[in-house]
């Protein structure tokens, strides 16, 4: 059992990599701007999810209100930059410090809660944040901040003419995320995490520190999807509350890890390889018309897709390996 | 308005509080009521107060044809539950929300004439808006209505019974979907009969729910789960922070009144307030 788990894990890591691989040698392949800006959404989605998927897949705390970490990360590192001038590489760990300290304050009050009661406060938090953001005229209101374009730089992590080094970035962001998982999935964290999310009763009896925990969890998750956020506002160069913070990002940063798997190491990564792709697509192709025929093709693929695999993609690879296991 | 808030909120109550089924939908379910009751209007003239018995009726149907289709089929998966149900009503939500734009276009529509619109009423020196005042009216008896059929009739044992223990109820000859469903269309008829009343003085588009679903939401937890009269008394509550604050902040920051009452609340009863569940 042992072995295997080993042998499992070192087979991840190398498929990792060849896949971290073949992604990073994709741009020499595809010169459309419009593929590549999927590309780059895509990545980021899946740090986004892979990062979710720590709090709310291991350790079972439903959030619901990430996109308050996102916004955090894509404010800290914009007005930081905007006011101060500070290099939006300094705002990204700022943001990310930020967010992960905001995670754990509110944790102490919500890791109280139970099941709907927890989700619903996740979610009316990040809309507590939103309207707030709206009404702070300090930080642009609704308007927001459009980031000043001072010409391409890694220093300043600013590119109009390609869309190469986002890429790259999101790629590298990707990894971090998948990497931190792969990491903690095996750590004393990973299983804590297990233990509390199948039953905390029997894991605090057993003299797993639920709460703590939880905390660290939601620290390591909200300082990563902060990381994406302030990626993000670099990304678009313009950022409102409502494109940053709105609910929506809160869904799309769970849904990748739902479609794919919750709470699996592969899970977000193949469920935003599908999910990113597709809603882009439909939305492009089907959706110019504004009459809502891309939402009912996209609404529609979400209720067949939970409907019919509710432990998410990763369940059909490995339902073929147990099959082979047994043979 | 707190009734009315109430009013919203009850549908959910009975489905997400009594049934501890998530519906993400909820808002559209308000919404397709509120055009039903506008094009009943636009097309029949048929006034919104007249029509919301039957507006009720068409979401009762409405309601229970979704828990067959979708619901029931989210409901029997072992694993993630609680994620397939949120992911198929939120699958479900979007669909219903492009499906308003592609028939109805999002353009924002209102009944211009009712017997109720624009009317005020004066009770001792205050005075109300007609609508409003219908609609707290309805809400209450609503209220009344759904925790008598909660607590006296067999029926309600049966729904509360089929939460608790669906093989033990199986058991007894009592069938899970016919309850569940009947719930589900229940549910459905209570938003019909808001969003009948509401289309009388709100405007009429596609994202409208989305708006107020999640004040629903809200409301029902802090009611607490499980109770009808938690609801009623969330619904109130809702709706008088919602009057403070609007006094004493910009109308845009309104909401946050609500949403902080709500974790204040929860911080100090992790159940909401009247919650058993």
């Amino acid at each position: 059992m042992d072995k295997n788990f080993a042998a499992r894990r070192r087979r991840d890591l190398i498929i990792a990599a060849v896949l971290a691989a073949l992604a990073a040698l994709a741009p020499l392949f595809v010169k459309n701007v419009y593929i590549q800006n999927i590309l780059v959404l895509t990545l980021m989605y899946a740090a986004l999810s892979q990062s979710w998927n720590i709090l709310s897949g291991y350790c079972g705390q439903i959030s619901l209100g990430h996109a308050l970490y996102f916004g955090i990360g894509a404010y800290t590192t914009e007005l930081l930059f905007t006011k101060f001038g500070v290099l939006p590489w300094f705002g990204m760990l700022a943001g990310g410090g930020i967010a992960a300290v905001i995670a754990m304050g509110l944790g102490y009050p919500f890791f109280r809660l139970r099941g709907h009661y927890f989700v619903i406060a996740t979610i009316v938090i990040a809309e507590i944040g939103l309207l707030l953001f709206q009404n702070w005229e300090w930080a642009g209101a609704a308007l927001g901040i459009t980031i000043p374009v001072r010409g391409d730089s890694w220093l300043k992590f600013q590119f109009m003419r390609s869309k190469l080094p986002y890429f790259y970035f999101a790629l590298a962001l990707c990894c971090l995320a998948w990497f931190v998982t792969w990491w903690l999935e095996d750590s004393k964290w990973g299983f804590w995490w297990r233990a509390v999310k199948d039953n905390p009763e029997a894991a605090e009896s057993l003299g797993v520190v639920v709460f703590n925990s939880k905390m660290g969890a939601a620290a390591v998750s909200a300082f990563l999807v902060a990381i994406g956020g302030a990626f993000y506002a670099q990304f678009l160069a313009y950022i409102d509350p409502e494109s940053v913070m709105g609910f929506q990002f809160s869904l799309l940063m769970a849904l990748p890890a739902v479609l794919g798997g919750i709470g699996t190491l592969w899970g977000p990564v193949l469920g935003a390889a599908i999910l990113i792709p597709m809603t882009e697509l439909t939305r492009s192709y089907i959706g110019g018309s504004g009459r809502g025929v891309d939402l009912i093709v996209y609404g529609t693929l979400i209720v067949l897709i939970s409907l019919a695999l509710p432990q998410g993609l990763v369940s059909l690879f490995s339902r073929s390996k147990a099959k082979g296991a047994t043979r | 308005m707190g009734l009315l808030y109430g009013l919203i909120a009850v549908g959910l109550a009975l489905i997400f509080g009594l049934m501890d089924v998530t519906n993400f939908a909820h808002g559209e379910f308000l919404m397709i009521a509120m055009y039903a009751s506008f094009f009943l209007f636009a097309f029949f003239a048929i006034d919104p107060l007249l029509s919301a018995p039957l507006v009720a009726a068409a979401m009762f149907v409405f309601g229970a044809v979704v828990y067959l289709l979708i619901v029931r089929f989210a409901m029997r998966a072992k694993a993630n539950a609680g994620m397939v149900q949120i992911f198929t009503t939120f699958g479900l939500a979007i669909v219903m929300r492009g499906l308003a734009q592609l028939f109805f276009t999002p353009d924002y529509r209102s009944i211009p004439q009712s017997w109720l619109g624009g009317k005020t009423v004066s009770i001792a020196g205050i005075f109300l808006p007609e609508p409003q005042l219908v609609g707290a009216l309805v809400s209450i008896a609503a209220f009344a209505g759904l925790y008598f059929f909660i607590h006296r009739t067999d029926f309600g044992r049966a729904l509360e019974a089929t939460r608790e223990d669906p093989g033990a109820v199986a058991l007894v000859g009592i069938d899970k979907n016919r309850v569940f469903a009947f719930g589900w269309g229940l549910g459905a008829a209570l938003v019909g009969l808001a969003g009948a009343i509401m289309a009388v003085f709100f405007y009429i588009y596609p994202d409208v729910g989305a708006s107020f679903a999640l004040i629903a939401y809200v409301t029902v937890a802090l009611g607490g789960f499980g109770s009808v009269f938690g609801a009623f008394a969330g619904g109130i509550i809702v709706g008088l922070v919602e009057a403070v604050t609007a006094l004493m902040l910009p109308p845009s920051l309104k909401s946050v009144g609500i949403y902080a009452v709500y974790l204040l609340v929860v911080f100090i009863r992790p159940r909401g307030l009247f919650g058993s569940m």
